[in-house]
């Protein structure tokens, strides 16, 4: 009659002591609590409900906006645009470190005054560290006739909205 | 009555609660000295003895003590002023503005609090050039830099979260620009940025995100490798001295030859 004490005795180096077993399996079970206990914070740090602004714009009636206007809303940081060949609306985030940028009638371009970068009314880079154009944003027409804008959602550059 | 002064210390320091506390006893003897460093728990973390060249102005510039001074007054300083502080939208702002025009002694306060952090930034750095071009770097201190560098970094931190709490526009577009340096992580940036804001805007969530990591995080991670810088210097053989640790080795010879010069 053999235990299976004995059989470990025999079968030494081919498979794990006692010893051994426990401290892996000591060892193991602190790597999976830690791992769950980054999962607990990556997880906690990441709110779950946020009270951000709505990233669906009401910009008001159409013909606020006449022909060959570049109309910045701070508040939603987008421009509207109405040019001949129709509306569309651009993210005002500057795509270098998103400052807010401002429309410069007098130089007929967009500006960042963080460092500099600057852009036409299309959104393309004329010069300064932006690695992007500023991106289009959707845009369409509600029932009301008014201008909805969402800035979650970016669009390919030069689809315009015409009415 | 001279004297007087000294006899009442004198039998001050013979009392049983005295002698309870500060356990080294009384004496000059080096013993006695060595032993109310070493007994003191918040002594113990330097060194028992210190070259006399090294309290000299001109040696050292004392710039890493300057660091801990202005790192002490602005804990006192950032304790008071959280007093006044709420680190909400609504109240931050005005409550900065209290704290310049309404609170007395709360423009002192805060003026404080500004430059010793302006201070602390550069004694730093100032501190840092002082051990670099001192060659007081290399081994066996070559850990303790690291700690510096962390504690650096700490340093730069704690200067950034505290820029956003005055909730002002410059607050706002510096948080937005720096946060938005962190997104360039790749991969894992943008989850950086709204793990750092806790959200996707600097916002309500971002403001007392940073406040905890200034008043809490940061300053408990400042103290923790403080303990060890400190503690470190102590093992390295004290502050720095160039002629008796003649640095890097190249070679048993090299080690040899210096073990017999510094004797």
């Amino acid at each position: 009659m053999t235990t299976t004490k004995d059989t470990y005795i025999v079968q030494e180096g081919a498979v794990l002591d006692r010893r051994e077993f426990f401290t892996k399996l000591g060892l193991g079970s602190l790597g999976v609590a830690a791992v769950g206990t980054l999962a607990f914070y990556y997880q906690y740090l990441s709110p779950n409900v946020l009270f951000e602004p709505s990233p669906i714009v009401n910009a008001g009636a159409i013909d606020r906006y006449p022909l060959g206007s570049v109309t910045l809303d701070v508040n939603s940081a987008i421009y509207l645009v109405h040019i001949a060949r129709g509306y569309f609306s651009l993210s005002a985030i500057c795509t270098h470190l998103g400052c807010m940028t401002a429309w410069k009638p007098e130089l007929n371009m967009i500006a960042c005054p963080c460092h500099g970068s600057r852009f036409n009314r299309e959104g393309q880079k004329l010069a300064g560290p932006a690695p992007k154009p500023l991106p289009w944003l959707k845009t369409w027409l509600s029932d009301d006739g008014e201008l909805m804008v969402d800035r979650s959602i970016t669009i390919p550059q030069f689809q315009f909205l015409r009415v | 009555m001279p004297g007087t002064i000294e006899t009442y210390f004198d039998k001050l320091e013979r009392t049983r609660v005295w002698r309870s506390i500060f356990r080294s006893g009384k004496g000059t003897s080096t013993l006695h000295n060595a032993l109310a460093i070493q007994q003191n728990v918040f002594l113990h973390l330097f060194p028992t003895k210190v070259r006399k060249r090294m309290l000299g102005l001109g040696a050292t510039w004392y710039l890493g003590t300057l660091t801990l001074g202005t790192f002490i007054v602005l804990v006192v300083t950032g304790i008071l002023l959280m007093l006044y502080y709420h680190p909400s939208v609504p109240r931050a702002y005005s409550d900065v503005k209290d704290l310049q025009f309404v609170v007395s002694s709360g423009l002192f306060l805060r003026n404080l609090h500004r430059w010793s952090a302006h201070a602390m930034v550069f004694l730093a750095f100032a501190h840092m050039f002082r051990v670099f071009y001192r060659g007081a770097y290399r081994t066996p201190r070559e850990f303790n830099w690291v700690i510096g560098v962390v504690l650096l970094l700490v340093t730069l931190l704690l200067s950034y979260t505290g820029y956003l709490l005055p909730w002002d526009q410059l607050a706002f577009w510096a948080i937005t620009v720096g946060t938005n340096i962190s997104s360039a992580v790749p991969l894992i940036g943008d989850k950086i940025r709204f793990m750092l804001l806790g959200g996707h805007l600097v916002n309500a969530n971002a403001l007392l995100r940073f406040y905890v990591l200034h008043c809490v995080i940061l300053p408990l991670t400042a103290v923790l490798f403080l303990a060890v810088h400190f503690w470190r210097i102590r093992k390295d053989g004290g502050l720095y001295v160039r002629e008796t640790e003649p640095g890097v080795a190249n070679s048993d010879q090299d080690l040899s030859n210096q073990e017999q010069e510094s004797r």
